[in-house]
Formats: structure tokens, C-alpha cells, sequence
């Protein structure tokens, strides 16, 4: 019922999981997870981490291979078939997405810690050096003359972090209103000039093809970019208050089941609650959930306000349908002749 | 027809080559497993939505925007590419000049390149920063990258090899006698080149900018960097199709595949019979 016409997907997806994923689970275990595009870095080191940990207690050595891409588009290619062990999203409706087809059971945000989110991030601001647009905080981005760079959120788990997060500040202003909010952002996209589908994407547009004044980025990307692209001039500005992303991350239970890696898979995510996994997600800009190792990186993650999906919005799939969804608010500010 | 006669009560001729049965068995499975079922896949899935649930897909003022932007940049960038076509096939096949077979092949670089590298090259090309579109835009006001017009060079890099490659071949299989004769009639070059040479090359022209405009329709990669994709403006088609695939509409996703399937098949018949036309009051 779910996904068949696009069979060549499916196809590849198949041949994918049959490339990481020999069938002699037994002697040497494999671990896939499915991620999305930012963390990239992160895991890359991480894995290694965790396999010299896993060996150390006694377990042979684990292959564990990494898959990347938009948020949507790998939870799509998981329900598709493709054989993941865990999956670590951007946000907590695509993981969601998967659950509804019962690869993974419904309560699974509660199985780990801290809404299953072992780090978290925010938005932040990266502009040009010297700031020469003087921005400073979430109302600067609509002024006149302003032109803000963001990924579309209908493409991206990223930009609609951004998006919430500039309806957040909206409906604080004083008098604030779903209404005026709908209206401020309008006014927000109206001062975009290009969408690109995913993260990077923006960020090349920002950085190297000089587009914008104001680039809403991942914490992490923003730091990320500021050091890849040194020569660039970039600076990194923290407005008054931001919103707090919960990147969650769980197991595939129908395929750890079927592949026999199940205590694998879940010692993989314990992991990354552990000290050293924790430490490795501060190293790359993740803010970790360790009070005392966010209290050892005090200076990389300045301390700012943040407000939840849940608070504001009352939940993903109640933001993802009001604003996201065919028809709803980000459409509208698209129609023709407003 | 210089063929064996049908032998009287048979239905199919008795063919002078062996391996019919075998050659058309390959072929018809091949049609079969990769192009029909996958299409018949495609046409079944967007029902689920109903008949009026795909009306309204297809409806929607972005939808239809994107629709137009596909197809009206597509036929623009084909156009286009018919004139510079066959300039390049003439110049390729009528002169000898060194570096003539390097330029002969590279030509056919667009086919291989992935059209993400192609996209990312323009954008960087094209960009208000870029090599080209720094200088557009202060000479002429006309900012190419992040426009409609972006998306038109897009197309028109993968829609130009088609002319190239289907005009080419003819064009080195023409005789010059023809054009010798116009000469001798007294025609000026002008007119020998319109009267007697591109009328010959007209039904190869339409095959290939109806190649071009094909493949132009269904372009993603290389638009996706250089379009800005702005909806109601800059968006195209396909990107509607991944938008619908990202909120698992998979459905809606396919109504407008579906759509353009129709409407590109609908545009190539007409060139095909247009073509056929032409040939046959050529011959």
C-alpha cells in the first residue's frame, strides 16, 4: 500500500541495505543509521567511539555505517525498505512518519531520555562580518532592505525550525497574534530571494554565492560553516531567544528484530547519552543534555531562551499541520494576489 | 515492398531472419517490467486521492504555476536550442579546423555530466557574484540565477546536445549536389540555406527538439541550484513532486507525475505527426 510506484527507489534502497548489511549478522554486526544532513561530522567520529567501547566490553567489532540526506527524505527511504537499525531525524514528525507504518512502536519517543533527544541545538543567525545590517535579533530580519537566506520548509526539517521559531518571536511581540504572526512572516518570505531544498544547500548560497544579509541557520551549521569558510568573513550572532530543537533519535524495532542486532542498536543510542558520546556532541557544536559537560563548554553554547514545539505549538504533528501541510499557512503566504 | 509474400492462411509473414520470437519475447519483457509496470504503477496511484481530490491537486494555483514554469521553460529552452542545434552541427560537420574532433565530443559532455554538477557550475556562473552574472546585471539589470531565466540556461544546457546530435548526422548525409544546383539556378547562399538545406533538416530538427524538450521537462537536478524555486515564480514541477514525497503524499505526488507524463506525451504526438508531415511532402 505504502510507497510502491516509486519502485526504482525501493530498488535502490534494497541494494543499499544489501550493500551495508551482509547477511552474516552473527560473526560481524552491522549497525545502519539513518541521519540526516548536519550531522554528518558528529557521527563519523562517534561511531568510532562507540565501536572501541562496544569491543571493550567483550562484543566483536561492529561495522557501522552512516546515512545522510534531508530529514524527510531518509525517513522516507526507511519506510521504503531501507534496512535501518536507528534512526537519528531532525525532528520528531519524521520518525513519527515511520511509526504510523509500524516499523516502530507508537510510544517510542518515551523510551529514552529527554523526549529521546540525547542533544539538543537551536537557530542562530550567521551574518557578514562587521554585521553591517545591524542585526540583532529575530524582529531585525523584517526590516526593510533585509534579505534572509533559509532552506523551504516544506523541503526542510532545518527551515521549518526557523519558521517556528520566527512565529514564536511573533506571537511574543506585544498585541502578538496567530494573525499578525501569519502576517510577519509573510513579510519574512517575502524578503527571502532564493529557497533552497535542504541546508546545505542555503548554506553554499550564503557563503559562496553571496546572496542575502542574514542566513537562519542549526547552531551547529552556523560554527561549522564559520570555521569551513574562515576566509568568508562570517559572524555568528545569537538573538534574544530561540527555539529549542529536539533532533530525536530511536530504534527500528521490525528491523532490528528481523536483523537480531537489537542490543546492539539500543548500546549504539545508550551511547550517545554516555559521557563520552555527550562530550563528542559538544565537540561538534550540539548542545549536549549533561549539565556538567554543558557547564564544561559554557563558552561555545552562550546561554539563551529557548522555547518548545510543544509549549508554542502544541506538538509536531499539530505545527506540521497547521503550517506545513498542503493548504496550510506557509501555502497561504504563497497564494497569488495577496 | 520487397519482402516474402504473407504465404496464404498466415497471419504473420514468414520472416527470411531467424530469432523473431526470441528478439521480440527480450523486447516486450523489457517494455513490460521497466516501462509499463512502473507507469501503470504511476497512473493507478494518484486515484486513491479520487477523481476530485486529483482535480484539485492539479488545480492548485501553485501546481498550475509550476506546471506552466516546467513546460513554458522547457519549450522556450528548446526553442532556443534549435537555431544554436544546427549552427553547432554545421560548423562541426562543414569545416575542418584543428581541435574539431575535440569540440565534436565535447558536445556530448552534457549527456554524461550529472546534472547536479551542471546546476551547481551555472549557479556559480550565474550567480550576482558569479563570473557572468556579475557583469549582466550591471550592464543589462537582468539578473539571470535565482530567476525564471535561470531556469531557461538550465534547460537549455540539457536540451542543446538533442538538436546537436539528432541534426548532425543528416546534416553530413545531405548532398551537396542540391545546394551545387541552387547555386547554378543563380540562389544566393541565404536563400539556398533557407529554401533548400534547412527544409531537409526540418523533420530531424523536430525529432530533436522534441528530445530536448522532453528531457528539458522532466530536468531536476541541474534547475534545482540555479531556480531560486520560489513558488508561484520560479518553482518547477518536479520540485512540487518531492514538496508532496516529503509530506508522504505519495499520491498527489503522482497525480502531477501524471500530469506531465500526459501533457509531454500529448506534445510529442503532435511533433511526431508534424514530422511525419513534413517528410512525407519532403519526399
Amino acid at each position: 500500500m505504502n510507497a510502491t510506484i516509486l519502485s526504482r527507489r525501493s530498488a535502490l534502497a534494497a541494494t543499499a541495505a544489501l550493500a551495508v548489511a551482509p547477511a552474516r549478522a552473527q560473526q560481524a554486526p552491522t549497525l545502519l543509521n539513518v541521519s540526516y544532513d548536519p550531522t554528518r561530522e558528529f557521527y563519523r567520529e562517534f561511531n568510532a567511539a562507540f565501536a572501541t567501547t562496544w569491543t571493550a566490553r567483550g562484543n566483536p567489532r561492529p561495522g557501522i555505517n552512516t546515512s545522510h540526506g534531508g530529514s524527510g527524505r531518509q525517513a522516507r527511504s526507511v519506510i521504503d525498505g531501507l534496512a535501518a537499525d536507528v534512526v537519528t531525524l531532525a525532528l520528531a514528525y519524521d520518525i513519527d512518519a515511520i511509526a504510523e507504518r509500524g516499523l516502530i512502536a507508537r510510544d517510542w519517543q518515551r523510551r529514552l531520555p529527554h523526549n529521546s533527544s540525547p542533544y539538543i541545538s537551536t537557530i542562530v543567525f550567521l551574518v557578514r562580518r562587521g554585521n553591517p545590517k545591524a542585526i540583532r535579533d529575530w524582529g531585525d530580519l523584517i526590516k526593510p532592505g533585509v534579505s534572509v537566506i533559509t532552506p523551504n520548509p516544506k523541503t526542510s526539517g532545518g527551515a521549518r525550525w526557523n519558521y517556528l521559531a520566527f512565529w514564536a518571536w511573533a506571537l511574543r511581540q506585544p498585541g502578538g497574534s496567530a494573525a499578525t504572526a501569519e502576517q510577519a512572516v509573510a513579510q519574512l518570505f517575502r524578503q527571502v530571494p532564493v529557497l533552497d531544498t535542504g541546508a546545505r544547500g542555503s548554506t553554499t548560497t550564503f557563503v559562496q554565492r553571496g546572496q542575502g544579509d542574514v542566513f537562519l541557520s542549526w547552531e551547529n551549521e552556523a560554527h561549522l560553516a564559520n570555521q569551513e569558510f574562515a576566509q568568508a568573513g562570517l559572524e555568528i550572532i545569537y538573538p534574544s531567544f530561540s527555539i529549542l530543537a529536539e533532533p530525536p533519535v530511536t530504534v527500528v524495532d521490525q528491523n532490528v528484530e528481523r536483523r537480531g542486532t537489537r542490543a546492539l542498536a539500543e548500546a549504539y543510542l545508550n551511547h550517545l547519552y554516555s559521557e563520552d558520546g555527550q562530550r563528542l556532541a559538544a565537540k561538534h557544536f550540539y548542545r549536549p543534555r549533561d549539565a556538567a559537560i554543558l557547564a564544561a563548554n559554557a563558552q561555545r553554547f552562550p546561554r539563551i531562551d529557548l522555547v518548545t514545539i510543544d509549549d508554542v505549538f502544541g506538538g509536531w504533528a499539530t505545527a506540521q499541520r497547521t503550517h506545513f501541510d498542503d493548504g496550510g499557512v506557509f501555502d497561504r503566504i504563497y497564494r497569488p494576489g495577496r | 515492398m520487397a519482402t516474402l509474400a504473407a504465404a496464404p492462411g498466415r497471419t504473420w509473414p514468414r520472416q527470411a531472419l531467424p530469432g523473431l520470437g526470441l528478439t521480440l519475447g527480450i523486447t516486450l519483457a523489457w517494455l513490460g517490467l521497466i516501462v509499463l509496470v512502473p507507469l501503470a504503477a504511476l497512473a493507478l496511484k494518484p486515484w486513491e486521492l479520487g477523481l476530485a481530490g486529483v482535480v484539485d491537486t492539479l488545480l492548485e494555483p501553485r501546481v498550475l504555476a509550476a506546471l506552466r514554469m516546467s513546460f513554458g521553460g522547457a519549450a522556450v529552452a528548446a526553442l532556443a536550442s534549435v537555431p544554436i542545434g544546427i549552427l553547432f552541427a554545421w560548423v562541426i560537420t562543414r569545416y575542418r579546423f584543428p581541435g574539431r574532433r575535440a569540440l565534436d565530443a565535447v558536445l556530448d559532455l552534457p549527456f554524461a555530466l550529472p546534472t547536479a554538477v551542471a546546476g551547481l557550475a551555472l549557479t556559480a556562473l550565474f550567480a550576482p557574484n558569479g563570473w557572468l552574472g556579475a557583469p549582466i546585471e550591471a550592464l543589462t539589470g537582468w539578473k539571470v540565477a535565482y530567476t525564471p531565466t535561470g531556469v531557461v540556461v538550465a534547460l537549455f544546457f540539457v536540451a542543446l546536445p538533442f538538436v546537436v546530435r539528432t541534426v548532425e548526422p543528416v546534416l553530413r548525409d545531405l548532398s551537396l549536389d542540391t545546394e551545387e544546383a541552387a547555386a547554378t539556378l543563380g540562389a544566393t547562399r541565404l536563400q539556398t540555406i533557407l529554401r533548400v538545406v534547412l527544409p531537409a533538416l526540418a523533420p530531424a530538427t523536430i525529432t530533436g527538439f522534441g528530445l530536448g524538450f522532453a528531457r528539458a521537462v522532466g530536468e531536476y537536478g541541474s534547475v534545482i541550484f540555479i531556480a531560486g524555486n520560489m513558488p508561484m515564480v520560479s518553482e518547477i514541477a518536479p520540485l512540487l513532486i518531492v514538496v508532496k514525497l516529503e509530506q508522504f503524499n505519495y499520491a498527489a505526488a503522482a497525480a502531477i507525475g501524471l500530469a506531465m507524463l500526459a501533457l509531454s506525451f500529448v506534445v510529442l504526438l503532435l511533433l511526431n505527426v508534424w514530422q511525419r508531415r513534413l517528410r512525407r511532402g519532403h519526399e
